[in-house]
């Protein structure tokens, strides 16, 4: 009989967090910024179906990385969660802070299974007008279920550390949309430059949205490639 | 605790009937009843769409009716469902609304999910079976009807849809006009009603329909210059959905009531 083999706690967590760490290397950023009206959220993504950026509810946006068919079925989720409670009670009970509870549940209770693998993923919960004090809230959620709350920018994805490093030199309060989407855009330029030859952005090869809450109810818009490009020609 | 590969589905009606079925109207309940129910609870009366140029208007009065008694004033009939549809309601208020609210949650639902947004037609027909849901509570004489309008992109032009009890669905390519002041209101528009109208002869026509329909029917509330409270006008184009502001219904209606008063 063979005697079964001892691996430690911190073994366990720390062959999970090399594995994740994996799968997150290769994932593109999102960026997530605080501009005059709301979040503008900015993702490399030249895909025109397959978002990393999407609506959950009226003054809540995701912005997620990793692996599609892992962060599509969270994101489907939550929509669904969202809808249940704010038809149930109020709109306005719906907030970044409860959907993200719900996000944290779940893939920290996958993560500290012991038969499935962890999810290889990141999210930003984003969100508007939380509360009449409150300008803009994005909660980042790791793989392992654990989140911090941020209110300037964000950014997950493989190169989330040099981009916020960056970030911090060069992030404004009050910025324009056309400015933060011009220093998003840079930021992304620049971190790609230092690896290889000059990289250059084009509306065709992101994907942006935002978060504005000086509009109606509905706070999310997707910006189209035509429109993309009108607000870069004007920041250049 | 989540459960993402549970209810893969894009009907939020069905996610509500097996998450909480508390929160779905079940008038199935009323089938023992007798025919003399009390009757105080609130009736909304006339709404109505009319299609011109640029598109469509859906409109409403504002009051709504408990017996012989004004129930509400201020009472909101017309309701956004997404950038380009609308829907207006008539009969039983509290059914009413909660056919609009869960139309337009499901619309939504269903924009989100997909990434796409629900077609015309796949509103008008989910619609459908929203109203034959409720076909119980029309066998007790509690009627909920809605006129579906919408700016239809793939065909650049307004479109109206009405419904009968039973869930039928039907097209009408100008104007429609339902509830207790439906067929007055119906009368006026037909009188002036032209292909192509402009917005501001569109928004003339149905100020006038509104107006015989509160003359004529006792249920159905006309301008209240007092408390300033004016029926909703909603425009609906290519662009999007707005409401007329009140001062520009208010003008409208100052300006027939002096038409009227010249005779």
């Amino acid at each position: 009989m063979s005697t079964p083999y001892y691996v430690s706690p911190e073994q366990i967590w720390e062959d999970k967090k090399v594995f994740v760490d994996r799968g997150i290397e290769q994932a593109k950023e999102v960026i997530v910024l605080a501009y005059k009206d709301g979040l503008l959220m900015v993702a490399e993504n030249p895909r025109r179906t397959l978002f990393k950026i999407s609506e959950i509810y009226d003054r809540i946006a995701l912005a997620s990385t990793g692996r599609v068919s892992e962060y599509e079925a969270l994101r489907v989720a939550g929509i669904r969660e969202a809808e249940v409670k704010g038809y149930t009670y109020y709109r306005e009970d719906v907030t970044g802070k409860w959907l993200t509870n719900i996000y944290s549940q779940h893939i920290s209770a996958i993560a500290q299974a012991w038969d499935v693998k962890p999810l290889e993923i990141e999210l930003l919960v984003c969100e508007v007008n939380g509360r009449p004090d409150v300008h803009s809230q994005i909660y980042k959620i790791s793989f392992d279920g654990t989140y911090e709350e941020l209110d300037k920018f964000a950014v997950i994805g493989g190169r989330a550390e040099a981009i916020t490093e960056s970030l911090y030199e060069t992030y404004k309060e009050g910025l324009e949309l056309k400015d933060a989407l011009q220093l998003a855009a840079s930021t992304f330029e620049s971190i790609e430059s230092k690896e290889s030859e000059p990289y250059q952005i084009t509306p065709e090869t992101i994907e942006v949205s935002c978060l504005d809450s000086t509009i109606g109810r509905r706070k999310f818009r997707r910006f189209s490639v035509d429109e993309i490009a009108e607000i870069y020609n004007h920041a250049s | 605790m989540l459960k993402p590969h549970d209810y893969a589905t894009t009907d939020f009606l069905q996610i509500l009937r097996s998450r909480c079925p508390e929160q779905v109207a079940n008038w199935n309940q009323l089938n023992g009843l007798q025919q003399e129910y009390p009757r105080n609870f609130l009736e909304g009366t006339t709404v109505l769409a009319l299609v011109y140029n640029d598109g469509v208007i859906i409109a409403g009065d504002r009051q709504a009716t408990e017996g012989y008694q004004v129930g509400e004033r201020r009472i909101q009939k017309v309701f956004k469902i997404d950038r380009h549809t609308a829907i207006a309601v008539a009969g039983v208020a509290g059914p009413c609304f909660e056919t609009a609210k869960l139309f337009q949650v499901q619309v939504e639902f269903y924009e989100k999910m997909e990434g796409t947004p629900l077609s015309l037609e796949g509103q008008a027909n989910y619609l459908a079976s929203l109203v034959r849901a409720n076909l119980s509570l029309v066998m007790q004489g509690l009627v909920v009807l809605p006129i579906f309008a919408g700016f239809d992109l793939k065909q650049q032009k307004g479109r109206i849809f009405k419904y009968d009890v039973l869930g039928g669905r039907y097209e009408e390519d100008a104007y429609y006009s339902i509830g207790s002041g439906g067929k007055d209101a119906r009368s006026t528009l037909k009188k002036l009603f032209q292909p192509d109208m402009t917005e501001q002869a569109a928004l003339k026509a149905i100020v006038e329909a509104l107006w015989d329909a509160a003359d004529e029917d006792i249920a159905t509330g006309g301008p209240d210059l007092i408390r300033k409270i004016f029926p909703t006008l909603t425009v609906i184009t290519k662009d999007g959905i707005s409401d007329i502001p009140d001062a520009t219904v208010a003008e409208l209606f100052q300006e027939l009531v002096s038409r009227l008063e010249q005779g």
